[in-house]
């Protein structure tokens, strides 16, 4: 069987702020780590390799820095790694994302893909759906548990917004999965050994055959018109004083609110 | 447009370095130089202090080569496109309630782009559909058809994508549920264009009439408008909560159409569908006043006393992410992108210093009252009250104060 991992490099989000004076980023020290749900699209592949036997290769697209997610996907166990990388690529939105990485999915085969459910730099959850279209192959959003895999089939349970999905799927299929699905693991000192020697496999545009106006900011449908700072809502009102004034400034605007609702 | 240093202007200052979010920006033969990791976000544009970042023009659009992903076909007429669809989503054959908010936003761009407002309602009944037009909608297409009634993509993906193609409509919207972004992002890829997900906030450009997509971007810290200028329909999702529903009219009428679609194949299949609901998320969702802690709340201890202004309040406990990352409060009380949208009359925003990621999940309550010590926090930019000050000290009085005036 053959596993693919998409993966994806991003900055660690959670702690890049906006300057309210200049209105840029402050980025200062913000460190390049794999996105988190694509450690528990990994450790799904991995645990299908341990038990049914699999070639699990990880796959991302990214400038050629992001080859440190590579090595550290290795490091967990993966058997092989794919960076995608040209200066074509740059700029690509969902679209043209979902379509270099189906490229790169069919010119190295695979069975089950694997993608985390979204990425945390732009929380779209976008890319997995696409590229299981592209790929003309079924997906299933959400995976929280799986349940059983055979050759051509495949059964998980599905998150929804009320409790769950049962569903079954021919192989091949791409599953995005939720944090629910495993623990990963950490990397052995044997899988950091192997990662640092390992051969990290680089395409281009040609070598996947894309075509010149799907990938990158030219195949990229949607456009950043402008980036901005959360707006200031207006009318509101800082209440002042010492605790107990402002206790009870706030009690007599609540009621005031409430009566000119009725 | 791609951005470049104008090399007659750069003083080697070195400012732009740093502000770049893609490290894309390094210094080449002593002059600032953008290499090929730029994703044009434009940063660095106003931090040059001597305007040297400019927008270069884009080469012109080569057209789209049709043969290539067997059959992704772009819109070629996009003057042709015009109308507004809602993807009106049921469960148990009931409109879930973010198709009405759709309906709400829908009604205002199709307004103001003098269009019908289309809804496309997939294994529902026709009562179902008549409430749709007394929320707005001109025509609802009905697919009664019982395949639809589970939910499965490549049957959803198979009707939607069909539907666009013969109604052309200009614009999409979907709701930011599992359902919507499960499939959804598969329509856009076969239709050949653009998909902005969880939209907070969607205009109509007055000159271009494009669809501004504005959506929270770089985890929530920033917001970013969106553009889909050649390429239709231009498609977006909204998370449910954000929007407000529009006019509900009981005496509104128009047009039910029944549709139906031969040949439906699906790949995958349900085999049983399993209610597992918390009665936390209900009491959040339901809840009329919430009391929610961030990290300015301490410890798990800090939580009783929210608890407490929730109990005199007749309302529910939430927190922002910084608390449940700490372990204080389990997840299912996180509000925020990556947990759950409300939209109380009351908001309690107590120690949260107001990251959008929190914002974007608890900004359309009424009333949102921030408590923290930081008077820069931007909790108070969104507030309808604010107080600065120790929560440990205002909160109490506050408590004792609500308990008072229940007893007058």
């Amino acid at each position: 069987m053959k596993i693919i991992v998409c993966i994806k490099q991003v900055p660690d989000t959670a702690e890049i702020k906006i300057n309210p004076r200049t209105n840029t980023l402050m980025r200062e020290g913000v460190q390049s780590i794999i996105n988190p749900f694509d450690f528990h699209a990994l450790e799904a592949g991995l645990q299908i390799k341990e038990k049914l036997g699999a070639k699990v290769t990880v796959l991302t697209m990214g400038p050629p820095q992001a080859e440190t997610a590579l090595r550290e996907a290795v490091s967990m166990g993966a058997d092989e790694a794919v960076l995608l990388t040209d200066r074509a690529f740059a700029g690509a939105d969902t679209w043209a994302t979902s379509y270099t990485l189906a490229k790169a999915i069919r010119k190295l085969g695979a069975d089950i893909v694997f993608c985390g459910k979204q990425a945390i730099d732009g929380d779209t959850a976008q890319v997995g759906p696409e590229t299981a279209e592209f790929l003309n192959i079924p997906h299933i959003a959400y995976v929280r548990k799986i349940e059983e895999v055979k050759d051509n089939y495949i059964r998980v349970q599905r998150l929804m917004d009320e409790g769950y999905d049962v569903i079954e799927s021919s192989i091949p299929v791409l599953l995005t999965v939720v944090k629910e699905l495993n623990q990963p693991r950490m990397p052995s000192l044997k899988g950091k050994m192997t990662a640092k020697k390992a051969e990290i496999k680089k395409m281009s545009a040609a070598e996947i055959e894309a075509e010149e106006d799907c990938v990158g900011l030219k195949g990229s449908p949607t456009q950043v018109k402008n980036i901005f700072a959360p707006e200031k809502k207006t009318g509101r009102k800082m209440l002042e004083g010492t605790a107990e004034e402002q206790v009870n400034a706030l009690i007599q605007e609540l009621s005031l609110t409430r009566r000119e609702e009725n | 447009m791609p951005i470049a240093v104008n090399k007659d202007k750069c003083t080697a200052c070195e400012t732009c370095l740093s502000s770049c979010p893609f490290e894309a920006i390094v210094m080449k033969e002593g002059k600032a130089f953008i290499n090929e990791y730029c994703n044009q976000c434009k940063v660095c544009l106003s931090v040059c202090p001597e305007g040297a970042i400019v927008e270069i023009d884009n080469p012109p659009l080569p057209p789209f080569s049709k043969g290539g992903m067997g059959g992704f076909e772009p819109a070629t007429r996009i003057e042709d496109y015009k109308d507004v669809l809602i993807f009106a989503e049921q469960r148990n054959g009931k409109v879930a309630s973010v198709s009405y908010e759709l309906l709400g936003i829908g009604k205002k761009l199709s307004n103001e782009l003098g269009t019908k407002l289309l809804t496309i309602l997939l294994g529902a009944d026709e009562s179902e559909a008549k409430e749709i037009i007394k929320w707005g909608a001109d025509k609802v297409y009905l697919y009664k058809d019982p395949i639809f009634a589970q939910f499965n993509d490549d049957t959803y993906t198979e009707t939607v994508s069909k539907f666009v193609k013969e109604n052309k409509p200009a614009i999409v919207l979907a709701g930011a549920t599992p359902i919507g972004r499960s499939f959804i992002p598969r329509v856009a890829a076969r239709l050949r264009t653009g998909l902005t997900a969880d939209c907070t906030s969607l205009e109509i450009d007055k000159e271009t009439k494009n669809l501004l997509q504005i959506r929270p971007a770089f985890g929530g810290n920033i917001m970013a408008t969106i553009l889909c200028p050649d390429y239709r329909p231009q498609m977006a999702t909204v998370r449910p909560r954000v929007m407000k529903r529009g006019e509900y009219d009981a005496g509104r009428t128009g047009e039910i159409i029944h549709c139906k679609i031969d040949n439906l194949n699906s790949r995958t299949k349900v085999i049983e569908s399993v209610k597992e609901i918390s009665e936390i998320s209900v009491n959040l969702h339901e809840a009329e006043v919430i009391v929610a802690g961030g990290r300015g709340i301490g410890d798990a201890k800090g939580f009783k006393l929210l608890e407490e202004l929730a109990e005199v309040m007749g309302g529910a406990v939430g927190a922002s992410r910084a608390a449940v990352d700490e372990g204080w409060i389990s997840y299912s009380h996180q509000v925020g992108q990556t947990g759950k949208t409300v939209s109380p009359n009351i908001y309690f925003a107590c120690g949260i210093s107001g990251a959008v990621q929190h914002l974007v999940g608890m900004q359309s309550s009424d009333i949102i009252i921030a408590i923290n010590k930081n008077p820069e926090a931007p909790i108070f930019n969104v507030a309808t009250y604010g107080i600065v000050g120790d929560l440990f000290e205002i909160i109490p009085l506050l408590i004792k104060k609500i308990k008072e005036a229940k007893v007058m």
